[in-house]
């Protein structure tokens, strides 16, 4: 640290500075008898008085400064310092608490998602096992009513194909009286029987 | 104190006389013990009444006051370490008793207390006297281990140990004198060229216009001598707590 200035060093910066203020000086007949640096001059009595002044004021300042300046500045910076930290730490905790607060939005709006989701699809299902329930019914019906109708169907052919072998025997008959003048009914018959096999609708 | 006819009398600035009138004249109070006590007020002042707001956004005069507190206090934790927070009241009042001694020495007609050797050199042994009676408190006898250094071999010891109590003694001769030149070559320049400035200007017609360029050198030198006022008293501070970190610490 001061090793490389010794004392030789600061001696000659010293010397050399006084010897420039004197040198300054320009050898001016000084109005005190001394002539030299009246900071060098220590037969005066002033300068042991400075010195000794000096160490009380210097003294009661330290004295003033640690035990009740320094202490005062150091609260005020320690307050700030707190107050800095404890600023921080609140809006640490409220960040906290918004991503708590977000998250359970989140969640909230997820659940409200999945059970709309899950209602949706119970209405659905519920309705196409409706539907579909209504579909069977509807089809039982309907076969229901097509097997009625076509029963009603083949009695209603039934009877008209009987009406038809009667109608037909007696129009036979009818024709083969007008033509012979004879009466074979039974014959007649027959035959009216026997074509009606031959085309199918007997 | 201005130039008495053809002469300069660059040092009869520095001269002591008694100050506050009688009372100081019975206890030989000096003009630079009154000076000494201005700084103190000033400083006092601003850390109370500075700081008397305690305001959480500081104003000027708190700002100010805070500047100067954590410049010292990271200079001194920087140095020293944290334990060297209990040095930082002491290395606090020495920064800032130098510092408004060589800042109040440059107003007019004020005295500039940092550019008597003795007032330095006064400071300096307090420095010295703390230093070493810290070391000793801390360290005891090892304290003596700080003059020959670990590792060094043994037939070097009558080399290093003179060599290394001479730099340990030489040291507040050196943070004195470097102060006290310092102040008083500064001040010496000053008052040359002002009385340069009133010589000049007693040269007939052309002195007031040759007379400016001493003037512009003095307004010049002011903020040198601002610069090296607050440089001398960091200068100051950072060698004490040099000196500290090597009493807490050796080495």
């Amino acid at each position: 640290m001061m090793k490389p200035m010794p004392l030789a060093g600061m001696l000659a910066l010293l010397a050399t500075s006084a010897a420039r203020a004197v040198e300054t000086a320009g050898g001016a007949m000084e109005e005190t008898s001394t002539g030299g640096m009246p900071q060098l001059d220590f037969s005066n009595p002033l300068m042991l008085a400075q010195v000794v002044w000096m160490l009380i004021i210097f003294g009661v300042l330290y004295y003033v400064l640690a035990n009740v300046a320094l202490p005062r500045v150091t609260s005020v910076l320690e307050e700030r310092r707190q107050r800095i930290e404890g600023d921080l730490e609140a809006a640490r905790a409220a960040k906290a608490e918004a991503d708590t607060a977000a998250r359970a939005y989140q969640d909230a709006t997820a659940k409200a998602r999945a059970d709309s989701q899950a209602a949706i699809a119970g209405a659905l299902q519920a309705a196409q096992a409706e539907a579909s329930t209504k579909n069977e019914a509807l089809n039982a019906r309907l076969a229901e009513q097509i097997e009625a109708a076509e029963a009603r169907i083949s009695t209603a052919r039934d009877t008209a194909m009987a009406a038809l072998r009667e109608v037909a025997t007696d129009t036979a008959n009818a024709m083969v009286t007008r033509l012979t003048g004879l009466k074979q009914e039974s014959a007649t018959a027959t035959a009216v029987q026997r074509q009606l096999a031959a085309q199918g609708r007997a | 104190m201005a130039a008495e006819g053809k002469t300069i009398d660059a040092l009869s600035q520095f001269e002591l006389t008694h100050a506050l009138g009688p009372v100081g004249a019975a206890v030989n109070f000096t003009q630079s013990n009154a000076f000494m006590l201005i700084a103190a007020a000033v400083i006092v002042l601003l850390m109370t009444v500075g700081m008397a707001p305690r305001a959480i956004v500081p104003g000027r005069l708190q700002a100010a006051a805070e500047t100067f507190y954590e410049f010292v206090e990271n200079l001194v934790v920087g140095q020293v370490g944290h334990e060297g927070k209990r040095y930082f009241p002491f290395v606090f009042t020495l920064f800032m008793f130098v510092l408004l001694g060589n800042v109040i020495g440059l107003f007019p007609y004020a005295f500039t207390y940092t550019s008597h050797i003795a007032v330095t050199f006064g400071l300096a042994a307090i420095v010295f006297v703390l230093t070493t009676l810290v070391a000793l408190a801390l360290h005891g006898k090892k304290f003596f281990g700080y003059f020959f250094p670990e590792g060094a071999p043994l037939w070097l010891a009558p080399i290093i140990v003179p060599v290394e109590v001479v730099s340990y003694l030489s040291r507040p001769i050196s943070l004195s004198v470097r102060l006290f030149a310092n102040m008083v070559a500064g001040h010496v320049l000053l008052k040359v060229f002002a009385t340069f400035v009133v010589l000049l200007g007693g040269l007939g017609i052309v002195g007031p216009l040759v007379a400016t360029l001493p003037l512009a050198v003095n307004v010049l030198l002011i903020g040198f001598e601002l610069l090296v006022a607050f440089l001398q008293a960091y200068v100051f501070a950072i060698l004490t707590s040099i000196y500290l970190h090597d009493a807490v610490h050796l080495h």
